[in-house]
């Protein structure tokens, strides 16, 4: 419950924070809606000489829905996410998603920055973003990069970002068709026993195209793309949905914890796959 | 040992100023620092909402909250939504309708219910327990809970359309 000492940076811009971050090294990191941060500060499993809270930062805050593509700042809280209508209507995946993370509390603190920064494979958006092709945008000292959600993630809380540098937006192009985010869960704000982002474009009875991503069941988040592949040119059918579900637990690698067991979960992961496709489909 | 920090805030519609340690957590300020004892603390993960108040129109659990970051900060807690001479329709309801047994869990679900009702004032049972999910209760299994909250929601309702 008690964090350890640290040094507090309120930066009022970027180039304040990447001064502190440059200056401390390992020693800094920035904090955003702190929902993940402080709790493992409190457990001491982080240790943060130097924390930077970014809520003066500005400029991470819009949510701009264009015609082909959403930009996030990485500092829209859950809350906005959900209330957001433009963006409802835009990308509906992504307030579906929303309404299954953490609680409401939670929710108007913790960010779309952070939830995908945290590197935790518990957390739902990072595989959300994989299933919708989203881009990273990092800023640190050499300027700004952007890295693909599917090349971003390494190992549980290792990602493509260098400690120098900071998430500041997700640019997620126009999601079309069906969108299903299905997530098994034990109870209201644990991360999911296995949950599945589906995105599924239909024509007459033909599934044209289909991204499929999974949440919790690897040390990573688990873009899929033998299991979206095996539903393009079916009618989405028994076979094909059998088919989706072999080739994504081909790429899942869950481990034992108190969610279950490694069957257990497999088993899982394919229900909730099934019903993610089933339901995107309906929609498409 | 960091070095301290001028910190000013304002609680229940009185401002505050005192040095603390950055990592002091909010729910520590108010507790200890400031006396104001309503909000609770029930666990150490940020799950049972006990700790929940109201910061610049936000309910949040104070327990995930540096005092650093609510510098400049407007919150609110039990205290500042009623008193026993002027109980809030919430308050009132929770009395009339048993929402409550030990009442640790109280204070927070009050403060988290008064949010809840600003933004939606006609909640379905199924939203108040979805809006009420970050607060957990280990005395009424949450059902006086629901029926307090619909019934503050009417009244208030009542209240706002005889006051047109």
């Amino acid at each position: 419950m008690i964090p350890a000492a640290f040094e507090y940076h309120r930066p009022q811009d970027m180039a304040g924070v990447l001064a502190v971050l440059e200056e401390h090294g390992d020693d800094a990191r920035v904090m955003a809606g702190g929902h993940s941060l402080i709790p493992m500060m409190k457990l001491r499993m982080a240790e943060v000489p130097h924390l930077i809270d970014l809520q003066d930062v500005g400029g991470m805050s819009d949510i701009d829905v264009r015609a082909d593509s959403i930009v996030i700042g990485a500092m829209v809280t859950q809350a906005e996410i959900i209330d957001h209508a433009e963006l409802a209507d835009a990308a509906p995946i992504l307030r579906e998603a929303a309404l299954q993370i953490a609680d409401p509390q939670v929710r108007y603190m913790g960010t779309v920055g952070g939830n995908v920064a945290n590197g935790d494979p518990g957390n739902d958006m990072p595989g959300l973003m994989q299933c919708l092709n989203a881009v990273f945008t990092v800023v640190g000292p050499d300027g700004e990069r952007d890295i693909p959600a599917r090349e971003f993630y390494e190992a549980a809380y290792m990602t493509a970002r260098e400690d120098e540098e900071v998430l500041t937006a997700v640019t997620i192009p126009a999601p079309k068709g069906g969108y299903a985010y299905e997530k098994q869960k034990r109870k209201i704000g644990d991360y999911a026993t296995a949950a599945a982002a589906v995105q599924i474009v239909r024509d007459g009875s033909n599934c044209v195209s289909a991204s499929i991503a999974m949440t919790n069941l690897s040390d990573t988040p688990v873009y899929s793309e033998n299991a979206g592949a095996a539903l393009v040119g079916t009618s989405v059918d028994a076979a094909a949905l059998g088919a989706a579900v072999a080739a994504m637990l081909d790429d899942i690698d869950p481990t034992e914890d108190n969610r279950g067991p490694v069957a257990f979960k497999n088993h899982v992961a394919g229900v909730i796959l099934r019903r993610a496709i089933e339901r995107a489909w309906s929609r498409a | 040992m960091s070095k301290k920090m001028h910190i000013k805030l304002n609680v229940n519609g009185k401002d505050e100023e005192f040095l603390a340690e950055p990592r002091e957590l909010l729910i520590y300020t108010l507790r200890e620092r400031l006396n104001i004892t309503g909000p609770h603390i029930g666990c150490e993960t940020s799950h049972c909402g006990a700790c929940t108040v109201t910061i610049n129109g936000k309910s949040v659990k104070s327990c995930t909250m540096f005092v650093a970051q609510a510098d400049g900060a407007e919150v609110t807690t039990i205290e500042g939504i009623g008193g026993p001479d002027d109980l809030h329709p919430l308050q009132e309801a929770f009395k009339e309708h048993h929402g409550l047994q030990c009442g640790y869990c109280t204070p927070g679900m009050i403060t988290r219910a008064t949010k809840l009702l600003e933004e939606n004032p006609n909640p379905t049972e199924e939203e108040i327990r979805f809006g009420m999910a970050g607060n957990i209760c280990r005395c009424t299994g949450y059902q006086n809970i629901v029926k307090s909250i619909q019934a503050a929601a009417a009244e208030m309702n009542a209240a706002k359309e005889a006051a047109e």
